[in-house]
């Protein structure tokens, strides 16, 4: 009798605890609004224009992104100019995550509305992922050169820029990657991530190994640099960011230039350099994805990046956006965002997929004893 | 009165006479034991499947990964570094949490101190690492105080990047987070006991080592057992100051579960998962042993 | 205890609280005086960083999320945990071994592989349950069990639940009142520890969070920390007092029921 008693006790207990999580899901929001065929339209003219694009957009009224920090590539003004010209407000998830977090995202949390709608990743990435993406070519399509786009739609390059070398030009002068190595830079030079983990890191490897003797197929010079850095105590393996920036504690940082520029904001003196013998581009890809919750405002939101509005804002932040040729020929670039750009000089050169893989294998293999001291 | 209530043999233990000998008394664990398997056993098997799981089937290929020279340095490096600050944390978390079990126990002292250990004890990430870079990193408030006053700390390379440095800083966390699951075992503690002692003319180190010492034994190993399971899976703070090489195990993890230059192996991360929870396992093991010898003292 | 012994325990007591302050609260220190300064080299000290915390809309819907969790989830895992180990200390001792190690291990594997293993049934949840944030609570459960656990159980030892209950049980009290008038009265320490850790961790938690695309306090704050330099930091140490203040307001609830006697 005793038991019994108890029994009812407890599972009148877990019957509130059944009843709140109920309510709890009646709190929580499934709507899936109807996507009037945007989820398999393949260009804006293709399901009724532009407008009809606009206007389904506005009847989602979110969009997932995903891995867009404010401070990477002018993000932060983008996001908050297409939330306010459209209405439709912008979820920006996981602000630090990698292009693989942002594929893992999409497979792991398919068929949720949080899902993410688009995507902005590396080309290593976007290259092996392809059957995550739904093709869709913007109306600028033809302005985006043909190296620089999947013929399909799957995927499409947005911005780019070179590797670069950040540094406070009122602690510094640098005008060659090897000054690093004197005694001055003691505890001053870090890297942007791990190089067997961060794209940006793998590139800035690349890009002493360049300036170094090495080659695009040998990353080996660059692995050689960072360990003389090491051994010269000139280098510190922490995470490089704003406030290690502001703060003094990284006043070197190997990173793409337009990621180098934002520190101007917090440190004045800030000054970025590309080295003349080693000028290493690279690009990222923009992609929508097979199972966007929100497949109309994802649309929209690559329409409004690549039209001159949204290319003038990554040109804002210091990138250099895709249709950029195109724009200075039609007099559509922003001439003094154009003109703030760092200065380079040489011949820029890219790593092709096979390249960046072989580095990054090598990296695997070497670059943990290269950098323990 | 103990002859009334015998504990082994009273009315409410017994199983109902003749009708269905069901095992009662485990169905009261059914609900903890249903919940626990849902939402923590299924996760962690599908973590374990993926350690087996290859490209065309079952594959041990993942497991041997873990046997490269680099990730079992990681190991061992995460072993020490969880060893290490679990010790520091407990040992000074016990002596903060004894200071301040022995004052007021409605006064202000303890209200803030209790407070701030349960803030600080989740404290961690990218912040805590900047505050200690902010203290006593490179250009720290600190490091630049002790160098106007010709002391430097950093003659021999910048140990705040190393794993001593990372024992320090997990220190942070790891002492208030002692002081918080402590606390109620030394408030179990009787002022009758200290009294007795002194009464059969004790000194206060006779009443640590033959009284109170032994019944907060096992309390002090459970919650050591804690802090070194709490260092061990930390990630990050060791992200934020240690960003090369993938020195302690869950950052070899991250690596293979974010890396976007091609280097990505969900499998081996889970590999490396179940490999953490083999090592904690045994550690666990290990604290069941001691555990048996120091709790004979307890009723 | 006789004066002399008394004032060195006085001592004692102050010299580490003045140590382990001092430790504690210095790199405290030096982000609020990172998070005030301003920008270039002479520039003067300012508290845009902390006010601009202020303008940011998602804030709030964050923290009220996350107070909703934890408060959800501290409930949750008493209610999971303390009939649960009471049951087993009375009834089934065999069992306290393995409920044991159940409880440590949320601790062993690390949120970002759990969350791999989590992902499948989250996506089954958020698409057949509910798309909310408060689903969150039912892993949170899980990840404070340790913290739960280990502080009821100590507060379970110093107790003699067997007698206590039986008594009350002969005195006729059915096992609600057992639990809510003489168990948990007993343990109030240990009980309140175990909700002051539970609203800590929930309140702090970050990686699943942020890896299963759910807004909460730490996701918001790292969101607001990509601003700038200044702001994340000033967000960070808002956030430590934030929490600060709901846990010393937490330790005002049952006040009268904390023993009178100090620890010796």
């Amino acid at each position: 009798m005793v038991v019994v008693k108890l029994n009812a006790t407890r599972g009148a207990r877990w019957l509130l605890f059944a009843v709140a999580l109920s309510v709890v899901a009646a709190c929580g929001s499934t709507s899936n609004a109807s996507s009037g065929g945007w989820g398999t339209a393949t260009s804006a003219s293709a399901n009724g224009g532009i407008n009809a694009l606009v206007a389904a957009a506005k009847q989602e009224g979110q969009l997932n992104v995903i891995a867009l920090p404010p401070d990477w590539a002018n993000y932060g003004a983008i996001i908050s100019d297409f939330e306010a010209k459209y209405g439709i407000k912008v979820n920006s998830a996981n602000p630090n995550g990698s292009s693989q977090d942002e594929v893992n995202a999409v497979r792991a949390q398919a068929g949720t509305s949080r899902a993410p709608d688009v995507l902005d990743i590396g080309m290593a990435v976007a290259l092996a992922n392809t059957s995550l993406f739904a093709p869709y070519k913007v109306t600028e399509w033809s302005a985006i050169p043909d190296s620089q786009k999947e013929p399909g739609g799957l995927w499409y390059q947005d911005y780019g820029g070179y590797m670069s070398i950040g540094y406070d030009s009122s602690k510094f002068t640098i005008t060659s990657v090897s000054d690093l190595l004197q005694p001055q830079f003691k505890g001053a030079v870090a890297l942007n991530g791990d190089p067997t983990k961060a794209n940006a890191a793998l590139n800035g490897v690349m890009m002493a190994s360049l300036a170094n003797g090495g080659s695009l197929d040998n990353v080996g010079p660059g692995v050689n640099f960072f360990h003389e850095l090491v051994q010269a105590g000139n280098f510190v393996p922490i995470q490089a960011t704003t406030a290690t920036v502001k703060n003094g504690t990284t006043p070197v940082v190997f990173d793409w230039d337009y990621l180098s520029e934002a520190h101007g904001t917090d440190v004045p003196t800030w000054k970025v350099f590309v080295p003349s013998n080693a000028v290493l581009g690279g690009y990222y890809a923009q992609a929508i994805t097979k199972t966007a919750p929100d497949p109309a405002a994802a649309r929209l939101w690559e329409e409004y990046l690549y039209s001159a509005a949204g290319q003038n804002l990554w040109l804002q932040g210091g990138a250099r956006p895709v249709e950029m040729a195109t724009m200075q020929a039609q007099g559509t670039l922003n001439q003094t965002y154009a003109a703030a750009l760092p200065p380079v000089t040489g011949t820029p050169v890219f790593m092709s997929q096979s390249q960046a893989t072989k580095a990054a294998q090598y990296l695997d293999a070497n670059w943990a004893q290269a950098i323990a001291s | 009165m103990a002859a009334l209530v015998n504990p082994e043999k009273s009315l409410a233990g017994r199983p109902i006479q003749g009708g269905l000998r069901l095992p009662l008394p485990w169905l009261g664990t059914v609900p903890f034991l249903g919940y626990v398997a849902l939402f923590l056993v299924l996760p962690a098997a599908i973590v374990v499947a993926g350690a087996f799981a290859g490209d065309h089937g079952p594959t041990l290929a993942n497991l041997a990964a873990l046997t490269q020279p680099y990730i079992v340095q990681s190991f061992v490096n995460s072993v020490v570094l969880s060893a290490a600050s679990a010790s520091i944390g407990a040992v000074a978390g016990a002596v903060l949490a004894y200071a301040v079990a022995s004052g007021d126990p409605r006064g202000p002292v303890r209200r803030l101190v209790t407070a701030g250990c349960g803030v600080l004890s989740q404290f961690g990430g990218v912040t805590l690492a900047f505050a200690f870079i902010a203290t006593i990193g490179g250009e720290g408030f600190i490091t630049l105080w002790l160098q106007h006053h010709g002391i430097n700390i950093y003659a021999n390379g910048v140990w705040l990047y190393q794993l001593s440095g990372l024992t320090l800083v997990y220190a942070y966390f790891q002492i208030p987070l002692m002081v918080i699951v402590f606390l109620p075992a030394l408030d179990s503690i009787r002022p009758q006991w200290r009294e007795a002692t002194a009464s059969l003319g004790g000194a206060s180190w006779h009443y640590w080592r033959y009284v109170a010492g032994p019944i907060l034994a096992p309390a002090f190993l459970g919650c050591a057992l804690l802090l070194f399971a709490n260092a061990f899976s930390a990630y990050a703070t060791a992200a934020a100051l240690i960003n090369q090489g993938g020195i302690i195990v869950p950052l070899q993890i991250s690596n293979a579960l974010s890396s976007e230059v091609g280097l990505a192996q969900a499998n081996v991360a889970s590999a490396l998962a179940l490999g953490m929870v083999l090592v904690v396992a045994a550690v666990t093991g290990l604290y069941t042993v001691l555990q048996r010898r120091t709790a004979r003292w307890l009723p | 205890m006789n004066r002399r012994k008394a004032r060195h325990l006085a001592i004692f007591r102050w010299t580490v609280l003045a140590i382990m302050a001092a430790f504690f609260l210095l790199p405290i220190a030096a982000m609020v005086e990172f998070a005030t300064r301003g920008v270039g080299a002479n520039a003067p000290r300012t508290l845009a960083s902390f006010t601009a915390i202020l303008s940011y809309p998602d804030l709030m819907g964050a923290i009220a999320a996350s107070l909703e969790l934890a408060a959800i989830t501290a409930l949750g895992a008493l209610l999971l945990l303390l009939p649960t180990m009471i049951w087993i200390r009375l009834r089934v001792p065999g069992v306290a071994r393995l409920v044991e190690v159940l409880c440590l291990a949320p601790l062993t594997i690390p949120a970002i592989v759990l969350v791999v293993g989590l992902a499948p049934i989250y996506q089954w949840i958020n698409i057949n349950v509910s798309d909310s944030i408060l689903t969150l609570a039912l892993v949170y459960v899980i990840l404070v069990l340790p913290f739960a656990y280990r502080a009821l159980d100590l507060g379970l030892s110093g107790m003699d639940l067997r007698t206590l209950s039986e008594a009350a049980r002969n005195l006729g009290a059915g096992w609600p009142t057992v639990m809510a008038r003489v168990v948990v009265p007993n343990m109030w320490s240990a009980v309140l520890n175990a909700c002051l850790l539970s609203v800590a961790v929930v309140l702090g938690e970050f990686t699943i969070a942020n890896l299963l695309n759910f807004e909460n306090l730490q996701v918001a704050i790292s969101l607001l920390g990509r601003a700038n330099a200044g702001v994340s930091i000033a967000v960070a140490v808002a956030s430590l007092g934030f929490v600060f203040v709901l846990l010393v307001l937490l330790s005002f609830v049952g006040g009268r029921r904390t023993r009178t006697f100090r620890v010796m």
